[in-house]
């Protein structure tokens, strides 16, 4: 008690400035900053490549400046109303109460968490590689292949109940992407082999499977085009609302399967050898790790994850497999690890603002004409302001952090 | 006469620390002074200073009574000040005189490099100091104490009038330390002056003239060999008593707990490093591996702990065939490794203290039901050990990697003494602490014996060896060349096994 006091009595005259102090070496702010500054920036951008703004320092450097702030605020705006919903249009829709109407003023929002969902899984995958060690640049490939196996299964066993054949498919995607994640698991583990090199290699044979499966056995007998036939009803991702709402159980799943990685890698014993190894390989020879199977391991979890961003994608969206149905999710998944710091809770709120990000990008290139790269463009500032903190520590003079207990080391590089 | 070097009120304030503050020292023409000082006490900062890398933030150099700024290295240079640093600034593949040229080659017409004259010119340096360099061998074939005598010649090559020598003993062996201790000597006769940092207190005894001890950035005092003894000097680096003499009571020797036969242990390159090694520790006995650095000691630890395997040989411990065995294996047998590197094989870095100290035991219970980690009893564990092993930090959550190298010891100490042990490696236990961990390390070495553990010490510090053994196996090119008992051994006698050199 006395002690506690005492303390309390040398902080309280600058507790103010101890505040200050610990909010400036918190990580969180520095990925807030990062975004603000992205978002800075891309506001920028957007101003100096409109025609618009150029009339109007034409006309005088105030207006110039006005009309600058007013093409990078609309384009903000239209990314608002893409990607959570226009406030006034939902209100409007509640006050006319029309189901459909309603339904449509929501859908941005629930639309944003539809693309969520796989960079919830994939930004899983590459976290759990990167705390067990391993750069896995494979996810992309393991969608591909996670996504075939899931559509076989969702489309030969037929006649099952939902509650069975959705979890059967969930892990056909898994194992589908587990098998592919092992294969460079066990390279890297018997022969040294790189698995940056193995995954980026495995990418192509993924493609190339898909593709030749589309345009052959998977291929729609009614279709003309490289897709494969509707999914039976019964694999299908529980959706919550009516058309034009797509927002299905999915979203959920992988909030539950983001718990089951923390709870893997921060409170048992297996997550414990996977972050030793991944820290310090030598350590883990010392202690007694068998680093061998927990590479093997780690690779065929993280394909796994992968995997079910694959399946996620058939059961809960497409209904079916496409040809390229899946946009870069694995290697924006790569980002979402770094900007979530290889930490769950991070990895699943840097999927939301990806989600977020890109759904709201097409509603903006159609209604404020902006083009959609602007979106990448404005990922890429962040995610650069994220990698080199020092960035922002100089521009907004923020402390040196204490040593960093969440710091992953990248170790994939430069041989180990 | 005027000193030659003269250092008045040097402070140097880093973030949080006063590194030097208000350091005087005078240095005089055609002496070996000895800075002496634990890890951490502001020695190589003031060095910095002198050599230009850093700048002070008050203070003032004075060289031959006139007052000069150093701001680069090679303004301290043409100040006839260099520096042999630690760790050698030298290109392996390249000769002794490329590399004592290098920064400031010699060129001929059309810019050739002109090899003949700074060869010629460190053959007369060699010969003048006796330091026996070859220009023309490559810096990879030589010896490391030879290695050192290039740094030299390359600071004599640039006339340099006053030699920093930082930590210049560390790596050599005891005949070597002999040998630039001669060529010290003859440096400051031809009228070089000469500073050396150091910690140990028996070199700094043996050849000083004078010694200036320094603690936590100030001076504490200066003095010489004739006026201090080594008990006077560890109290003055240290800022308390500390016992140098282990008390050591007689071994109680019991059970053979390992036995090593014919042990054969390939190095990474695969080359024989370790052959046909045999011997036995036995309960309640400490056996000391001598040895220069690089005879298969590691090599020997590796195998013995599990981390590498023979290509011949048997290993027993506690009567269970561990040859082939798994660290892991041997680990729940009953053994315990104070690895040689302890950032690179005893800790996880970026992981907290609590992980730590549980490293090797976050499988079994307490610290884990089935798969889940029981939190509370790692975190219960930690607070023990720490208080218990005295490790110094705030809090038991902070990556282990914040704390100094002492504490880091301690942590793998506390980890590997925590269980109920009858075997315990400790590679080069005291590798680089300052003589207040040393001390530490050592008692808690020697309970582990007296309470029955068999020890098996691995270390290039001779004095470490011969007070901690009760016998002494000395290892020479992969080889056990003899096992003496500690009673009786001299250090003349184990130095030269060191060296390879058998009494007929």
């Amino acid at each position: 008690m006395s002690e506690k006091e005492k303390k309390q009595d040398t902080k309280k005259n600058n507790a103010g400035k101890i505040f200050l102090e610990e909010l400036s070496k918190s990580p969180l702010t520095l990925t807030i900053l990062a975004i603000f500054s992205g978002l800075l920036l891309g506001g920028l951008l957007v101003a100096v490549t409109s025609v618009e703004v150029y009339q109007a320092f034409d006309v005088s450097f105030w207006e110039g400046i006005k009309s600058g702030a007013s093409a990078a605020w609309s384009t903000y705006e239209a990314l608002f109303y893409g990607s959570v919903g226009n406030p006034g249009k939902i209100i409007d829709a509640i006050k006319g109460g029309q189901a459909e109407d309603i339904r449509r003023a929501f859908n941005p929002f629930f639309e944003s968490l539809v693309v969520s969902t796989p960079y919830i899984f994939a930004g899983l995958a590459v976290a759990l590689g990167f705390r067990a060690g391993l750069f896995n640049i494979g996810a992309e490939g393991q969608i591909y292949i996670g996504a075939v196996t899931t559509v076989i299964a969702a489309l030969y066993l037929k006649g099952l109940p939902s509650i069975i054949h959705v979890p059967i498919s969930l892990l056909a995607g898994f194992i589908g992407g587990g098998l592919w994640g092992f294969v460079p698991g066990l390279l890297k583990a018997t022969t040294g082999g790189h698995e940056v090199i193995n995954t980026i290699m495995m990418n192509y044979i993924a493609f190339r499977v898909s593709d030749y499966l589309l345009r052959g056995p998977l291929k729609n007998p009614e279709g003309y085009s490289p897709v494969s036939a509707p999914i039976e009803e019964s694999a299908r991702l529980f959706r919550f609302f009516d058309s034009p709402i797509r927002f299905h159980i999915g979203f959920f799943i992988a909030l539950l399967v983001a718990y089951l990685v923390y709870l893997l890698l921060f409170k048992t014993t297996w997550g414990f050898t996977l972050r030793t190894v991944g820290a310090n390989p030598r350590g883990a020879k010392y202690a007694g790790m068998n680093i061998m199977t927990s590479t093997i391991i780690a690779m065929v979890l993280s394909g796994g994850l992968a995997g079910l961003a694959g399946a996620n994608e058939v059961l809960g969206v497409n209904h079916n497999l496409a040809v390229a149905f899946s946009s870069g999710y694995g290697f924006d998944a790569i980002a979402l690890a770094l900007l979530g710091k290889s930490n769950p809770i991070g990895v699943v709120l840097a999927a939301i603002m990806f989600g977020f990000l890109r759904n709201g990008a097409i509603q903006m290139q159609l209604s404020a004409g902006i083009p959609i790269d602007i979106i990448s463009v404005l990922q890429a500032f962040i995610l650069t302001f994220i990698a080199a903190p020092a960035i922002i520590r100089t521009i907004y003079r923020l402390k040196e952090p204490d040593m960093d207990l969440d710091a992953v080391t990248l170790r994939g590089w430069g041989g180990n | 006469m005027k000193p030659i070097l003269e250092l008045k009120g040097i402070t140097k304030r880093f973030p949080g620390v006063l590194a030097n503050d208000k350091i005087d020292l005078t240095l005089k023409k055609g002496e070996i002074h000895a800075l002496l000082g634990e890890n951490g006490a502001g020695k190589s900062t003031l060095m910095n200073i002198l050599y230009g890398l850093y700048d002070p933030d008050e203070g003032e150099i004075f060289v031959n009574g006139e007052k000069i700024s150093v701001s680069s290295p090679r303004d301290a240079i043409t100040r006839g000040i260099g520096m042999v640093h630690q760790h050698f600034m030298l290109v392996p593949v390249f000769t002794v005189t490329d590399n004592v040229m290098l920064g400031d080659e010699t060129t001929r017409v059309g810019g050739f490099l002109d090899r003949k004259s700074p060869a010629a010119r460190i053959r007369e340096i060699s010969d003048e100091y006796s330091l026996e360099v070859d220009p023309n061998s490559y810096v990879r074939d030589l010896p490391v104490g030879v290695q050192q005598r290039v740094e030299i010649i390359k600071l004599l090559y640039r006339e340099a009038d006053i030699l920093i020598l930082d930590e210049p003993t560390a790596v050599l062996t005891p005949q070597e330390v002999d040998e630039l201790f001669t060529i010290m000597r003859s440096l400051v006769d031809n009228g070089k002056s000469i500073i050396f940092i150091t910690h140990k207190l028996r070199e700094v005894l043996t050849f000083a003239d004078r010694i200036t001890v320094i603690r936590g950035g100030k001076v504490v005092g200066t003095t010489t060999p004739k006026e201090a003894n080594q008990n006077d000097l560890a109290a003055m680096m240290v800022g308390r008593e500390v016992s140098l003499e282990v008390d050591k009571k007689p071994a109680q020797v019991k059970d053979k707990v390992l036995e090593v036969k014919d042990l054969v242990v390939l190095d990474d390159l695969n080359h024989v490093a370790v052959n046909k090694v045999s011997f036995d520790v036995h309960g309640g006995e400490i056996l000391g591996i001598a040895g220069v650095q690089g005879n298969g000691q590691t090599e020997l630890v590796k195998a013995i702990t599990g981390l590498s395997h023979p290509t011949d040989g048997k290993m027993n411990l506690m009567k269970q065939d561990i040859t082939r065995a798994n660290p892991r294996k041997i680990t729940e047998i009953g053994s315990a490794h104070i690895p040689e590197d302890r950032q690179q094989d005893g800790l996880v870095l970026t992981a907290s203290i609590a992980d730590n100290l549980v490293l090797n035991t976050y499988y079994l219970e307490p610290f884990a039901k089935n798969v889940l980690i029981q939190e509370d009893k790692v975190l219960e564990n930690a607070e023990s050990l720490i208080g218990k092993f005295d490790i110094r930090t705030p809090s038991a959550l902070i990556p282990v990697g914040s704390l100094s190298g002492g504490n880091q010891q301690k942590v793998i100490v506390g980890r590997e003494f925590s269980r109920p042990i009858k075997f315990l490696v400790a590679a080069q236990p005291t590798r680089g602490l300052d003589v207040g961990s040393i001390e530490y390390i050592h008692i808690r070495l020697l309970e582990k014996r007296d309470a029955g553990c068999a020890i098996l010490l691995v270390s290039t510090e001779l004095d470490e060896i011969m007070e901690l053994s009760d016998r002494i196996a000395v290892m020479f090119e992969g080889e056990i060349i003899a096992v003496v008992d500690a009673e009786g051994a001299t250090k003349e006698q184990i130095g030269l096994l060191m060296a390879g050199v058998v009494e007929a």
